[in-house]
């Protein structure tokens, strides 16, 4: 039933495509599309046709692809060059170049070791209570009219990841279209996720301009125009993953528009609150206005970068309905699928971000944690583009300090990407997209030197 | 209720003066809730035991229901080498950087030796698989989707009669249809060797069986090991694909290796086996999400594909798995004093449940019921088949305040050397 659904795995159907099939064949998407699509196990009676030695089950299992991000790092891990640099895998960096763990919450941690109260006992299915209202209240604002009128609610989940695919698998059997959106381009696994989730159409939206860098208004508003009703449109809410390429307001009231009038469902995926801009507000604008505007939605929300709390997998998936009932059948049969997924979710990190979260003082120094590491992530753009600008690199770098959040995307091609990797050990992503969180004031230089020598020989 | 609706109509038409201000959008989604065809789902037939337990203000209740260790006290219980181990973790103050998408490398190696043994060849030569999973729940997950994707042969799993609830939806949501064997003999209270044995000669050959390692739960009946000897053979005249559940390791007779037993014994007879490991139970990590899910292949090599396919499974579900509780489990597993410390809590466990089982046959006797009740301590680990109809259930419920599920399960766990005669005297009363 399954792996044959592969066959019905339409993309690209009537939107277009990549502006070439290059762009394409250099995201993972297409290497992961690829494989499955091409390469079926054989069914059983095909097998027992077969005349071979070794009878083993799996013996027709074919090797994978990594999932380029984490090989990536696997191949940074492996180079002994001194001067590499990961710019790859999402994750802030000090100026060190060292991963940080938040003041807050080891203070919180600390807390939670001496009391004698704190056990290790399962967590309802729809997750920490505390945890989940207060996650929910941060993506809506305190005053959020659907928060007033009890038509809103969260559950938790692992991490972002997992509050998309529940969300999704909930929508692919509840909601009323199998086909979803996703951004050109996109964070690959939101196509992973659609698919193992049996959605049947993975289309997308225009968003990325490749000319002016920036965003392709137009172009999104028309494949949004032209979506068949209902369909499932998977929105950045802030700090775009991988472009850095959010909409403005303006912008974002007109996608509005066209989504209420094609009843499009919004789903917007939040995994830096409070990273893009520094203002946790502002970066939960979008959710806000669509909010506003009535629109019954859902919003994946990942602490994994704003706490720094990647390996706990604290996400939270907030739910906005038309009314009271609705949201507690919703929320009932998001039970129903999270029970056979992972039946309950990770206690220790939903604990660390509600107790930040409801008290007063350890919140006001998160705050000032983020303002941290968002500012350090601005300055470093600046950085940067300073370096290319005195280098004289060819080209214009503006769209360094304009995109927002932790990626930037170079705009580098394929080929530069493997020149950069091989003669500088600087490890960046095929599509040019790279981790700004990484750069520092020590090796800024290197990888300007990188980036320069790579936009000049190729 | 009127003054519920009053109030919504009152917020709905404040909502619509403030839209009429300056509404440009015609606002579709407030005709009718996208929603409006979505059922309540059915409540969790364990959660409401433990929801009217909550209610029940009767000082002699208790909550049999609950599949989580108590203390003799009737409190959660956090192991000891589970506190140290967290202190030495603390200690080290490391980061908390993603993990690999399999999960902690020094957790998955020491699960496959715990669960398999240290002189398996199978892990020894590589053969094995093991990735980090989301405890019991998300192993089995991961096994489910990864057969339902790979397996060539009948994408059909037979589960023992009755099974843990949780087991069909993990495998229907994956793909894979459900399909029953015999196994409890309720005029016995224990195991129907004859049933299953005629049952699962009868399974299309190829297809996949659930077995429960030890502890079987709901019923706690487990298989002798001269009839998982039998039920070995049989499943490799069928050419089955055992998948194996296993979720109280050393919980169920207090040692490790025993209660492996059966596991290691398919491995040793040439099965190359799927096992889902969860340490909710051993390690009272219940909430921390730990578990392993292992596959057994012909060879490293294709150990090796089966891997990067399950990663291809995994990432698009969680993209990778928690690290602070398989942390403390792999400190636990691979520190010689505090496995040893470990090892004597779980022994500790076990063997207040085997005391309670007894001393309850004990009760009964003295209560002066007629009944056999020797299933209670023929039957093993955390759950107990009482043997208790519906109606019986209903009005132990009703008279004593003693909660448990219809099926006349009860969890040992939750009984203790203080209410274990009121107990003894609850379930007399109903039966006699």
């Amino acid at each position: 039933m399954i792996k044959q659904s592969f066959s019905n795995f339409k993309m690209f159907s009537n939107s277009r495509s990549f502006e070439s099939s290059r762009d394409f064949a250099r995201t993972d998407y297409a290497h992961a599309l690829e494989h499955i699509t091409t390469v079926r196990p054989l069914t059983f009676h095909q097998k027992l046709q077969q005349k071979t030695v070794n009878m083993s089950v799996f013996k027709d299992v074919d090797m994978a692809p990594p999932v380029a991000v984490f090989n990536l790092t696997a191949r940074y891990k492996e180079d002994k060059d001194p001067a590499k640099v990961n710019l790859g895998v999402g994750a802030y960096r000090t100026d060190e170049g060292k991963p940080w763990v938040l003041p807050v919450v080891r203070t919180v941690e600390s807390q939670m070791a001496a009391d004698s109260t704190l056990d290790h006992e399962y967590l309802p299915i729809a997750g920490l209570k505390t945890f989940t209202e207060a996650a929910t209240r941060l993506a809506l604002g305190d005053d959020s009219p659907a928060l007033l009128q009890n038509r809103a609610g969260g559950f938790q989940a692992l991490s972002g990841t997992g509050a998309l695919r529940l969300g999704i698998d909930f929508l692919s059997r509840f909601g009323k279209s199998k086909t979803v959106y996703v951004s050109d381009p996109t964070w690959p696994n939101h196509m992973a996720i659609g698919r193992d989730a049996h959605f049947t159409e993975i289309k997308k939206y225009r968003y990325w301009d490749d000319k002016t860098k920036a965003l392709n208004i137009d172009g999104m508003l028309e494949d949004l125009r032209n979506a068949p009703e209902h369909s499932v449109v998977i929105l950045h809410g802030c700090a775009h993953n991988p472009t850095g390429v959010d909409p403005k307001k303006e912008q974002w009231e007109q996608i509005a528009e066209v989504m209420a009038a094609k009843k499009l469902f919004p789903f917007f995926d939040i995994a830096y609150q409070g990273f893009a801009t520094g203002d946790l507000d502002a970066d939960a604008s979008s959710v806000r206005l669509f909010v506003k505007k009535e629109f019954e939605l859902f919003v994946s929300q990942s602490f994994s970068k704003n706490f720094g709390l990647y390996n706990e997998r604290v996400g939270n998936l907030a739910i906005v309905t038309q009314d009271n009932d609705s949201l507690m059948r919703v929320q009932s049969q998001l039970e129903k699928l999270a029970r056979p997924m992972w039946s309950n979710p990770p206690n220790h990190g939903a604990r660390i971000v509600a107790t930040t979260l409801n008290n007063p003082s350890l919140f006001a120094e998160w705050k000032e944690a983020i303002r941290t590491m968002s500012s350090r992530v601005i300055s470093m753009r600046a950085l940067l583009k300073q370096k290319l600008k005195q280098l004289n690199t060819p080209g214009s770098w503006d769209h360094i300090t304009d995109q927002i959040g932790m990626f930037s995307y170079t705009g580098l091609t394929s080929k530069q990407v493997d020149f950069i990797i091989q003669k500088y050990h600087v490890y960046l992503m095929q599509d040019g997209r790279i981790n700004m969180c990484a750069v520092t004031n020590s090796n800024c230089d290197h990888i300007a030197a990188a980036i320069h020598d790579a936009v000049t020989s190729c | 209720m009127a003054l519920q609706n009053c109030a919504k109509s009152l917020v709905s038409a404040a909502f619509k003066h403030h839209h009429a201000k300056g509404v440009i959008y015609q606002s579709s989604t407030r005709a009718s809730s996208i929603w409006s065809n979505v059922e309540m789902g059915p409540p969790d037939a364990i959660l409401g035991v433990s929801e009217a337990f909550k209610k029940d203000k009767s000082p002699n209740k208790m909550n049999l229901g609950v599949g989580a260790y108590r203390d003799d006290n009737g409190k959660p219980y956090v192991l000891p080498s589970v506190r140290k181990a967290e202190d030495i973790i603390r200690s080290k103050n490391l980061d908390k950087e993603y993990l690999g998408i399999t999960g902690l490398a020094e957790f998955t190696k020491a699960s496959a030796i715990l669960a398999f043994g240290d002189n398996c060849d199978a892990i020894k030569n590589k053969r094995n698989v093991t990735a980090q999973g989301i405890s019991g729940t998300g192993s089995l997950r991961i096994g489910a989707n990864f057969l339902s994707k790979f397996y060539p042969g009948v994408k059909e799993v037979w589960l023992p009669k009755p099974s843990w609830g949780n087991h069909t939806p993990i495998f229907k949501h994956a793909g894979i249809e459900v399909k029953q064997y015999r196994y409890y003999d309720p005029s016995t209270c224990g195991f129907d060797a004859k049933g299953a044995y005629e049952d699962i000669s009868k399974i299309p050959e190829n297809s996949i069986i659930l077995l429960h390692a030890c502890a079987h739960n709901p019923t706690g009946v487990d298989p002798k090991p001269d009839q998982w000897k039998e039920l070995s053979q049989i499943i490799k005249s069928r050419k089955l694909f055992p998948f194996f559940d296993m979720a109280y390791q050393g919980f169920a007779s207090g040692n490790i290796d025993n209660d492996a037993a059966a596991v290691r014994m398919f491995v040793n007879e040439g099965h190359n086996i799927a096992l889902a490991q969860s340490y909710a139970k051993n390690m009272g990590l219940y909430g921390e999400r730990v578990g392993a899910f292992t596959l057994i292949c012909e060879s490293e090599e294709e150990a090796k594909r089966c891997e990067s396919q399950l990663k291809i499974i995994i990432r698009p579900m969680y993209s990778n798995p928690p690290l602070s509780g398989p942390r403390i489990a792999s400190t636990i597993l691979n520190t010689a004093e505090l496995r040893s410390q470990w090892l004597t809590e779980v022994k500790g466990m076990a063997d207040r449940i085997i005391t309670m089982r007894s001393q309850l046959v004990e009760n009964l006797k003295k209560e002066g019921s007629s009944h056999n009740w020797q299933h209670i301590t023929d039957q093993i680990g955390m759950f107990c088949f009482t043997g208790l109809k519906p109606d019986q259930v209903a009005r132990i419920t009703e008279e004593f305040s003693v909660y448990l599920t219809k099926d006349g399960r009860i969890s040992v766990a939750g009984i203790s050397s203080k209410n274990n005669a009121y107990l003894a005297h609850a379930i007399h009363t109903v039966s006699k």
